[in-house]
């Protein structure tokens, strides 16, 4: 086993309140069956599903009920079972515009469709075996970006991967759903972990949690204890420390450069949850049904961490934590760093909902924004060194081959710009439009060439 | 349960608790210990001076707004440091007229002329200061001693030919000099509450004091190394520029790099001009001087971009 640098840290970031304690020490619970679950076919970074199943057709747990051929992508299976009520345009709390969905009224039987069944040992299968068993399973990325977890286990075959890290690092405020899963469910991440090493062929891992989750680390070190090639670091508190481009950096002292993925510097990169996850697609046959989700903030009466089935609403799973105690201001998919601001509470769960975060008036509000005083409190924080000030001013100018030409590319959309404004300018919102232009200029110009 | 009237924005949604006014508060207070020091060693004169100079700086920028038809933004606190920056530059006998013209023209001259705050290319304040020592250099540059107010010569003046003052007189405030700027103590103080409210960065006072202490110590007067670094950190107005105006936001590079590059070419300004210059004090020329440099210095200091080649 080569050593590996002692979990320093990445320059940058910033230390926001992390405001965990809501719900850090609350075990898991399951959520109420949910009468209705309204399950969009695309949860996923990648193609769309076509429905599998037609209204009036009797659904049961775990049966597939979305699915396409195209390689990126990832079925979507109900999580109840019953009958299908209607398949329509229904919201989506990731995407702006509404989203095909299989609305299924559910019979409170909870019957499981006959694939669900446990795989068997992972060892004796081949990785192509592993990886179809992950896809199969409906599989994607659990930390946010909801990428499909078959395809990430499949580099280039020449980009030999010689590490794996498990983020555990849950560095967004507020949210504690990985946190949780790490101390009650240790065993199953270094399950899943596992099989994710075998699909990809990695020889060696380490799950990074960061330091402020000593329970988390604790039950982690009980579960990898005797295997050679697995260990567990604690990462320096700070975010965005689960960024999985600084998260390698912080461990393994490589950067990924530019454009690259993590494959390019030998790594390969997986949430915890999402290691859960395929430990239950293989020693239950359980595809990807249901997830951890953090409800919580100052206005909600009673956080709790849920065990919420995928098409859960969102207010029901708000009622279920005892409602609200004050006026919600804004409501949020996610941690407040990175989240989504909901219009509605009729939104389902899906698969990257790691959180529900209600903020009242007084937290959602910031004050004016005034003119940039260029203290370059941002150019401070930036963990990806650039100059935000700079690149919002060009974007806000409409000079984006000046913003592209001062890397705006290389934004990683933390918001710790933002963040730490005096002058509450929106920073990071106005690198993404010129990140959005940008690419959009990028797509014209491939398709001029193509003709 | 159904939402009415929320928040929709894109993220973050979360924000620090350092506004402007906040920040700019901290700088205030960060100057108190001076103003105090210069009421105790130059009297009753020096806090005429002070308020009437803030008052002038303030009610400048809200007549200017008003006529302007812009919003009125006093409430920022920026307009009340320049104010005191402003009194803090005029020798402690002038008349009250003089720092209130200082303080107007920094504001609507410098500052709002050019855009209000955010957009001013040099320090207002200094830019004043320049303003009143080419208009008015007999009322700007007539210096008297702490307390009994008689006629006399500034320890930069004398350094030249050699006279230091006592370190505990020039460390404590009791010299002559402008009514903010003698007490290195009461700087101190403000730096460090600046420091450790991480108002301010240290590389840029950083490196113009360590800057200004190598090279006077280097070009000394009786040949190489042979300077008097500690005096020269002392005397005149250098901790007042390097901690509260060569660090101004606005005109001061937002690089790392920068910063230090900015404090270095002040502090090679600053010697160059004190022991070669026409004058006896070189600090705000020198900041003057590398504000206009800043833009040039960011340009050429960004950082290495994450994943991008060393």
């Amino acid at each position: 086993m080569t050593e590996h640098v002692e979990a320093v840290t990445f320059p940058g970031g910033i230390h926001p309140p992390y405001r965990k304690s809501y719900t850090k020490d609350k075990a898991v619970e399951r959520a109420g069956e949910p009468e209705v679950v309204v399950i969009p076919l695309h949860q996923h970074t990648g193609a769309p599903n076509e429905a599998q199943v037609a209204v009036g057709d009797e659904v049961r747990v775990g049966q597939v009920i979305g699915a396409t051929d195209a390689f990126v992508s990832a079925p979507v299976h109900s999580s109840v079972s019953g009958k299908v009520k209607a398949i329509e345009l229904g919201p989506h709390p990731a995407m702006g515009a509404k989203v095909m969905s299989v609305v299924i009224e559910s019979d409170g039987t909870e019957t499981l469709h006959d694939s669900v069944k446990p795989r068997g040992d992972y060892s004796d299968m081949s990785p192509d075996d592993v990886k179809t068993i992950i896809r199969d399973s409906g599989i994607v990325g659990l930390g946010g970006a909801a990428f499909p977890t078959a395809v990430k286990v499949s580099p280039p075959k020449d980009k030999p991967i010689d590490t794996y890290l498990l983020n555990g690092a849950e560095c967004e405020p507020y949210l504690t759903s990985d946190h949780r899963l790490m101390v009650e469910r240790a065993d199953e991440v270094v399950y899943g972990l596992r099989v994710l090493m075998h699909a990809s062929g990695t020889p060696r891992a380490v799950v990074c949690v960061e330091d402020n989750k000593p329970d988390a680390i604790a039950a982690l070190k009980k579960a990898v204890a005797g295997l050679e090639n697995i260990e567990v670091t604690a990462l320096h508190t700070k975010y965005p420390q689960g960024s999985e481009k600084h998260l390698i950096k912080a461990v393994l002292s490589r950067e990924v450069p530019t454009g690259g993925l993590p494959f390019h510097v030998g790594v390969m990169v997986s949430n915890a949850g999402t290691a859960v996850a395929v430990s239950d697609a293989f020693q239950k046959g359980m595809p990807l049904i249901e997830r951890v989700v953090t409800v919580t903030g100052s206005i909600v009466k009673e956080p709790r961490n849920l065990l919420a089935k995928i098409g859960t609403r969102f207010g029901d799973l708000i009622e279920e934590c005892g409602g609200l105690t004050g006026k919600p201001s804004k409501v949020l998919m996610g941690g407040p760093m990175m989240g989504i601001a909901q219009y509605t509470l009729e939104v389902p769960v899906i698969k990257g909902t790691s959180g529900i975060l209600v903020l009242s008036e007084e937290e959602a509000d910031f004050g004016p924004t005034v003119p940039c005083v260029k203290c370059a409190r941002c150019v401070d924080v930036c963990p990806v060194s650039l100059l935000p000030l700079f690149l919002a001013a060009y974007s806000e100018r409409k000079m984006y081959d000046m913003a592209e030409a001062s890397n705006a590319l290389d934004c990683i959309e933390c918001g710790c710009c933002s963040y730490v404004c005096p002058a509450r300018r929106p920073l990071v919102h106005a690198i993404r439009v010129a990140k959005a232009e940008i690419m959009q200029k990028k797509r014209r110009e491939m398709q001029a060439a193509k003709k | 349960m159904e939402l009415e009237r929320v928040v929709v924005s894109s993220s973050p949604h979360l924000r620090s608790p350092a506004t402007v006014p906040v920040l700019m508060r901290d700088v205030v207070v960060a100057l108190v210990p001076a103003a105090l020091a210069g009421i105790v060693f130059f009297g009753y004169n020096a806090l005429l001076l002070t308020v009437a100079s803030v008052v002038a700086a303030v009610a400048a920028e809200a007549a200017y707004q008003k006529v302007a038809g812009k919003e009125v933004s006093v409430g920022d606190w920026s307009a009340v440091i320049t104010g005191i920056l402003v009194a803090f530059n005029v020798p402690p006998s002038a008349p009250l007229w003089l720092p209130v013209v200082g303080s107007a023209f920094a504001i609507v001259v410098v500052k709002q002329l050019f855009g209000g705050i955010g957009s001013n290319f040099v320090n207002p304040a200094l830019a004043a200061r320049a303003f009143l020592v080419a208009s008015w250099p007999a009322h700007m540059t007539r210096w008297t001693s702490p307390f009994d107010a008689v006629s006399t010569a500034t320890p930069l003046v004398t350094m030249g030919s050699g006279e230091v003052p006592a370190y505990a007189d020039m460390f404590l405030g009791n010299i002559a000099g402008c009514v903010g700027e003698t007490s290195a103590l009461a700087l101190l103080i403000g730096a460090g509450y600046l420091l450790a409210r991480r108002v301010i960065d240290w590389r840029i006072p950083g490196a113009y004091l360590g800057t200004v202490s190598v090279l006077s110590w280097i070009l000394g007067p009786r040949g190489i190394f042979t300077g008097d670094p500690l005096a020269h950190l002392l005397a005149g107005g250098l901790l007042l520029g390097a901690f509260f105006m060569a660090t101004d936001y606005v005109t001061s590079p937002v690089t790392k790099k920068g910063r230090l590059y900015m404090g270095i070419g002040c502090g090679i300004l600053t010697v160059l001009i004190r022991l070669y210059g026409g004058f006896p004090e070189g600090v705000s020329y020198s900041i003057l001087l590398m504000n206009l440099a800043t833009p040039l210095i960011d340009k050429f200091t960004g950082p290495r971009v994450f994943g991008h080649a060393k």
